[in-house]
């Protein structure tokens, strides 16, 4: 058991490294689909539904699939720059990964936006704010503190998510366990090992939202 | 379109019938959900200090796992486990569990781990009086549990169940990894034969866009017959 260790450990950096750069990326995303959603243009706001809808409906292992396999087979793609970024599984995973908790991301924020009291916008457009301060300093840090719950949620859905990674050949910690079972032929090793790793960074992420929670949650 | 006809030289049969199959494992998942969550939610409820950690532990555990873990854990560890216990009895030879129900089995106690958060949630949102005016009349405790509290249960868990169910069809496409030929394995498979994963991966999308919506339109119509009267 203490010898699979550090290998498992090696692997959770990597899973760790996943959730992080997708997380980012999943956010900025997401900010932006957001906003596209409570834009009042039909075709903007019908175009960031379906988005949603699309990465919402779908299994991850789809998307990744489209992405690793699906993206590899248009010509112009393959002879163009992108092919760099899209021919390494890692970069595949990170952008399957984005996209994905982008679209739940997006639906996050934009249910927080809806649901800030009207009274404050229009307390901010009588006092004069312009449209554009109001979101910035008003709107925005009202729905990122009451999105933190949900969030945290989803950043634990994302951290189980990164373990489709190891079925397009990446060695996170899902993938350095099915090395190990495939070695010793000891699954119940090595798979109660990573998922003890996995409980733990679970873990560590809800008590950090907890206290993020604590510390700027929304009071109403 | 020629590549998705049905008969010999096309996929259309293999991934109607793939659906098909996604079906199945989702349903048969959800059965084995329901399950665990009907033994779970009682456990989780419970004023018994050790039964209340059992139940926290169940639910806890598995949600702060990744999915394809518990797929793996029964996959490679079911065998042995079988065999294993077959040896106690006596039986030496080689067991193999068909992978339907490992999957089916797998993704049903992921999704009875959600199943039983939202019983859960369900049963603590009636309101305390219905159990004491139950108690009051001398109504015994199973059926309270029958008559009044399960009905009500069931009725307030539709609109979250329909989310637990809509993980539950999205987690079966993880099985496609045991060798389960349901949609994601037959697109893998079409994939790989035709080399135009781009087209096969993005029909795979289609049916699960398709059995998603579907869904909702046939759980929103059974909110809408149950929620009658309230």
């Amino acid at each position: 058991m203490i010898s699979i260790f550090p290998s498992l450990l090696s692997g959770a950096v990597i899973t760790l490294q996943l959730l992080v750069s997708s997380m980012f990326f999943g956010l900025i995303i997401g900010l932006i689909f957001a906003i596209l959603r409570i834009n009042k243009n039909p075709i903007i706001n019908k175009f960031a539904y379906g988005y949603s809808y699309f990465f919402r409906g779908t299994p991850l292992l789809v998307q990744l699939y489209l992405i690793y396999y699906g993206l590899a087979n248009i010509e112009f793609l393959r002879n163009s720059f992108f092919w760099v970024i899209i021919k390494e599984p890692y970069w595949c995973a990170i952008i399957a990964f984005s996209l994905n908790t982008g679209a739940y991301t997006s639906e996050i924020l934009r249910s927080a936006f809806q649901t800030i009291k009207k009274g404050y916008i229009e307390a901010a457009q009588s006092l004069g704010v312009t449209k554009k301060i109001t979101f910035y300093r008003i709107q925005l840090p009202i729905a990122i503190k009451q999105s933190l719950p949900a969030y945290g949620n989803e950043i634990i859905l994302m951290l189980k998510g990164t373990s489709l990674a190891s079925v397009i050949t990446i060695m996170d910690l899902m993938g350095e366990a099915r090395k190990v079972n495939v070695l010793t032929f000891k699954p119940f090793e090595a798979f109660i090992t990573a998922g003890i790793i996995y409980l733990f960074i679970t873990f560590i992420i809800h008590n950090i939202i907890k206290y993020l929670e604590k510390k700027y949650g929304f009071q109403t | 379109m020629e590549l998705l006809s049905f008969g010999d030289t096309g996929w259309g049969d293999e991934l109607f019938f793939a659906t098909l199959m996604t079906i199945a494992v989702s349903i048969a998942a959800m059965a084995i959900g329901f399950i665990f969550a009907l033994i779970f939610t009682p456990l989780k409820l419970s004023k018994n200090k050790t039964l209340n950690v059992i139940g926290n532990c169940y639910t806890t555990i598995i949600r702060g796992v990744p999915e394809l873990l518990v797929i793996y854990l029964l996959f490679f560890g079911g065998t042995g486990a079988a065999m294993y216990v077959a040896s106690i009895f006596g039986y030496d030879g080689y067991i193999e569990i068909n992978a339907f129900i490992t999957g089916a089995l797998a993704i049903g106690i992921i999704s009875g781990a959600y199943s039983t958060e939202v019983f859960r949630g369900a049963i603590l949102s009636i309101d305390k009086g219905q159990f004491e005016a139950s108690k009051v009349l001398g109504i015994k405790k199973y059926i309270q549990f029958y008559k009044i509290i399960l009905p009500q249960m069931l009725r307030l868990s539709i609109p979250n169940l329909s989310n637990v169910w809509q993980i539950t069809l999205k987690d079966t496409s993880l099985i496609s990894v045991t060798g389960l030929v349901e949609i994601m394995r037959q697109s893998y498979i079409a994939a790989g034969s035709t080399r135009d994963p781009l087209f096969f991966y993005s029909v795979a999308a289609v049916l699960y866009l398709m059995l998603t919506f579907l869904s909702m339109k046939l759980i929103n119509k059974l909110e809408i017959k149950y929620s009658k009267g309230y």
